[in-house]
């Protein structure tokens, strides 16, 4: 059967695309190991799923918009709201402001073992906020509202450190965190708000 | 390559390569000893984010651009076997770049541009250093013009022939270029240019940063793609063997340059402007181009061992000692493979979703990178430069000898300087600190790896200035070499006629358009649809 150039050319452009999908242009042991590499691949992104849709672990993604230079004049970011609040659910929840060069307030005390969720917003350029070896981190980037959930299983005492260059005075941008035990929390707490 | 003008021309590139190298390597040894504060009268914060900002500048883009363009003009003519064609060009593209890194290194090295080398507004630096970084990638252009119309000419008087592998693989590079420049290209010209003049206050810094992230992560494989150009064509015949399989290498490239391209979010793994969703689409992204790197590595590793069995090599291992590990390209190749395996598998944890958030911004990634483009990519550029020096010079190689022990301490300095940094981004430490001056128990751990990193920015150093003392001396007092042609691999099976798709680009632009649009549109389209408060600019 004659078939034209261009009908020849596209075969032979269709019979190249199956090759690079099944790897038959490869040499038998190349195509063994594209095998495996798919097969590696397809295991790590497995788990990245599998944490993802089943266990709810997601980077900090809160695309909330606000107005970095009008914070003080916000429902939540002036400064007599910040720091660490029970929610009417009982969840906690931590507000914090980034500005050059410290965190506010500058210490803050949360319970082991509870989901914090943590509130952040920046009055002037970028920062990044992140309780070393815990997977509390976060950019803070001027304009955004960043939202992280997050629960720490023991107490300690663990600094929030800058993470992103934000000027000169950037390497003195860090403020502390005290992680105390569930019950101590929430009785000390309690006690200042006089609730039984 | 016969021609004079054109050797002179490849050389004036280089020069300007490792000469931004140099003066980048000596900022490295001063912030590791900043870094460490042994020396209290070291210590200043606008000193030292000055020179970081410089080191990052003339490293990841005057170093990389210089030496990528000069050596592709290098690859075009001799594997082409023409003359550098659109000399204006070449010649207007080296002068723009050059301009453009004057004008930027300027204000750098006068702290007036101490933003870093991703400058993530709303910290400002001054408009010439915008403008500097602009005309290096206006320059660059010029080059991918010429590159592109070399491979398109060379194909039209020679229809059906396949285009040789090293220029497949520098045509890929150019068109990849193309496209990862355009993300920063767009930030420069509609933001960062007009804003820094003074002519619009604010910045939108959300769609800032998405646009360099569009650029930061495939400017990686432009660095990378003539590395692995060399690991494929350069060192099969410098160990004695041959390439193992050029369709699998073409099938590395284009994979490399399709979905190199539309995964720039891992960058923004913990970013709040972009969601979720598109995070984990362009981390599927992010895996998906480690297989062409995984094909890389086991091509390479086949062209090896039948190099070392062909050499007398014995048994499951017996083949690697057999190989010629003085020859300066089999050592670099080895020792760039060891590297490239120990930052890619950090690299595979900062790609994973949501595991990046420990290391995020730490020094793990510092780590990570030093050992990918420090140690990989550069290293596989030593050996190119110790390979065509000779050609381009017509004299001898000064001293083979110091070119393997030059090779050897950079690994074994590389080796010393990220792997405390690996430890201390475990640790939490921050990137982009000079000094460490938080005074708690947990940050008290990080001192001893903080001397240690001092120990392998001193090698570093010293492997640096005998590389190019190296250089220096094979051109101004070495001896006539004989024989001057340079000698690209065969492959193992002689490859019959390739299909379209593995001989030029047309489909695959076609295809990076597409997964372009997927991938960045909505999200850089989002800015324009919300409401955003664009914040002013700022000092520092």
């Amino acid at each position: 059967m004659d078939i034209g150039p261009q009908k020849g050319k596209r075969l032979a452009t269709g019979r190249a695309m199956l090759d690079l999908l099944l790897g038959s242009t490869f040499d038998p042991l190349e195509r063994r190991w594209l095998f495996v590499a798919l097969g590696m691949i397809g295991i790590f992104l497995g788990g990245i799923f599998w944490s993802a849709f089943t266990r709810g672990v997601h980077p900090p993604s809160h695309v909330e918009t606000i107005d970095s230079a009008r914070l003080h004049l916000s429902e939540e970011f002036a400064e007599d709201k910040l720091g660490v609040r029970t929610q009417a659910d009982g969840s906690i929840r931590v507000t914090i402001v980034a500005a050059r060069y410290g965190f506010f307030p500058a210490q803050i005390e949360i319970p082991a073992d509870t989901r914090v969720t943590f509130r952040i917003a920046s009055v002037d350029v970028l920062h990044g906020a992140h309780i070393p070896m815990t997977n509390m981190s976060t950019m803070v980037v001027p304009g955004y509202v960043s939202e992280v959930t997050t629960t720490f299983p023991k107490p300690g005492d663990f600094p929030l450190l800058c993470n992103e260059y934000c000027g000169l005075g950037h390497d003195h941008m860090w403020s502390k965190v005290t992680v105390v035990a569930k019950e101590s929390w929430f009785a000390k707490h309690h006690a200042q708000r006089g609730t039984p | 390559m016969s021609e004079k003008a054109a050797q002179r021309f490849v050389l004036q590139h280089f020069w300007v390569a490792f000469g931004a190298f140099g003066v980048a390597s000596l900022l490295g040894f001063y912030q590791v000893m900043e870094r460490s504060g042994i020396v209290p009268a070291l210590q200043s914060p606008a000193v030292y984010f000055a020179s970081v900002s410089t080191h990052g500048v003339l490293m990841a883009y005057v170093l990389t651009t210089f030496f990528i363009m000069g050596f592709s003009y290098y690859v075009a003519v001799t594997s082409l076997g023409l003359p550098i064609r659109h000399w204006m060009l070449a010649r207007v593209g080296f002068g723009v770049a050059l301009l453009g890194t004057v004008l930027a290194a300027i204000p750098l090295l006068l702290g007036k541009a101490s933003v870093l080398y991703t400058f993530y507004p709303p910290v400002q630096a001054s408009f010439w250093f915008y403008l500097g970084a602009t005309l290096l990638v206006v320059g660059s252009w010029f080059w991918v013009a010429v590159m592109l119309l070399m491979f398109a000419g060379w194909k039209r008087t020679r229809p059906g022939e396949n285009v040789p592998l090293p220029m497949f693989a520098t045509a890929a590079n150019a068109i990849l270029w193309l496209w990862t420049s355009i993300g920063v290209a767009l930030e420069a010209v509609f933001q960062l240019l007009p804003w820094s003049l003074g002519l619009v206050d604010t910045i939108d810094v959300g769609l800032a940063r998405t646009l360099f992230s569009w650029t930061l992560h495939p400017i990686v494989y432009f660095w990378l793609i003539p590395a692995y150009l060399a690991l494929y064509v350069f060192v099969p015949p410098a160990a004695g063997g041959k390439l193992f399989s050029e369709q699998a290498a073409r099938v590395a490239l284009v994979m490399i340059m399709v979905f190199g391209l539309p995964i720039g979010f891992h960058h923004l793994y913990v970013d709040p402007e972009q969601g979720a969703g598109w995070k984990l689409a362009h981390g599927v992204g992010t895996f998906a181009v480690a297989i062409p790197t995984l094909l890389t590595a086991f091509t390479v590793t086949a062209s090896l061992e039948m190099a070392g069995r062909a050499a007398g090599g014995k048994g499951l291992f017996g083949w690697i000692g057999a190989l010629p590990w003085s020859n300066p390209m089999v050592l670099a190749a080895i020792l760039s493979l060891l590297m490239l395996v120990l930052g890619g598998f950090g690299g595979l944890i900062n790609a994973s979703y949501a595991m990046n958030t420990m290391v995020h911004n730490t020094a793990w990634v510092s780590g990570h990178f030093h050992l990918i483009f420090a140690g990989t990519v550069v290293t596989m550029y030593f050996a190119i430069a110790y390979h065509l020096w000779p050609r381009l010079t017509g004299k001898t190689l000064y001293s083979e000898s110091y070119a393997a022990l030059q090779l050897w301490a950079w690994f074994i300095g590389m080796v010393i300087l990220t792997t405390p940094w690996h430890v201390l981004g475990l640790l939490g430490q921050p990137r982009r600190i000079s000094s460490v001056t938080y005074n708690t128990l947990l940050t008290l751990a990080w001192d001893p790896y903080e001397l240690a990193m001092v120990v392998g920015g001193l090698i570093l150093l010293l492997s640096a200035g005998l590389f190019l003392f190296n250089l220096a001396k094979t051109q101004l007092a070495g001896s006539v070499a004989g024989e001057t042609q340079v000698v690209y691999a065969e492959p193992l099976h002689p490859v019959g006629p390739l299909p379209d798709l593995l001989n030029g680009f047309k489909w695959w632009n076609v295809v990076i358009l597409f997964l372009m649009l997927a991938s960045f549109g909505y999200p850089i389209a989002r800015f324009f649809l919300m409401e955003t408060h664009n914040p002013t600019a700022w000092g520092y």
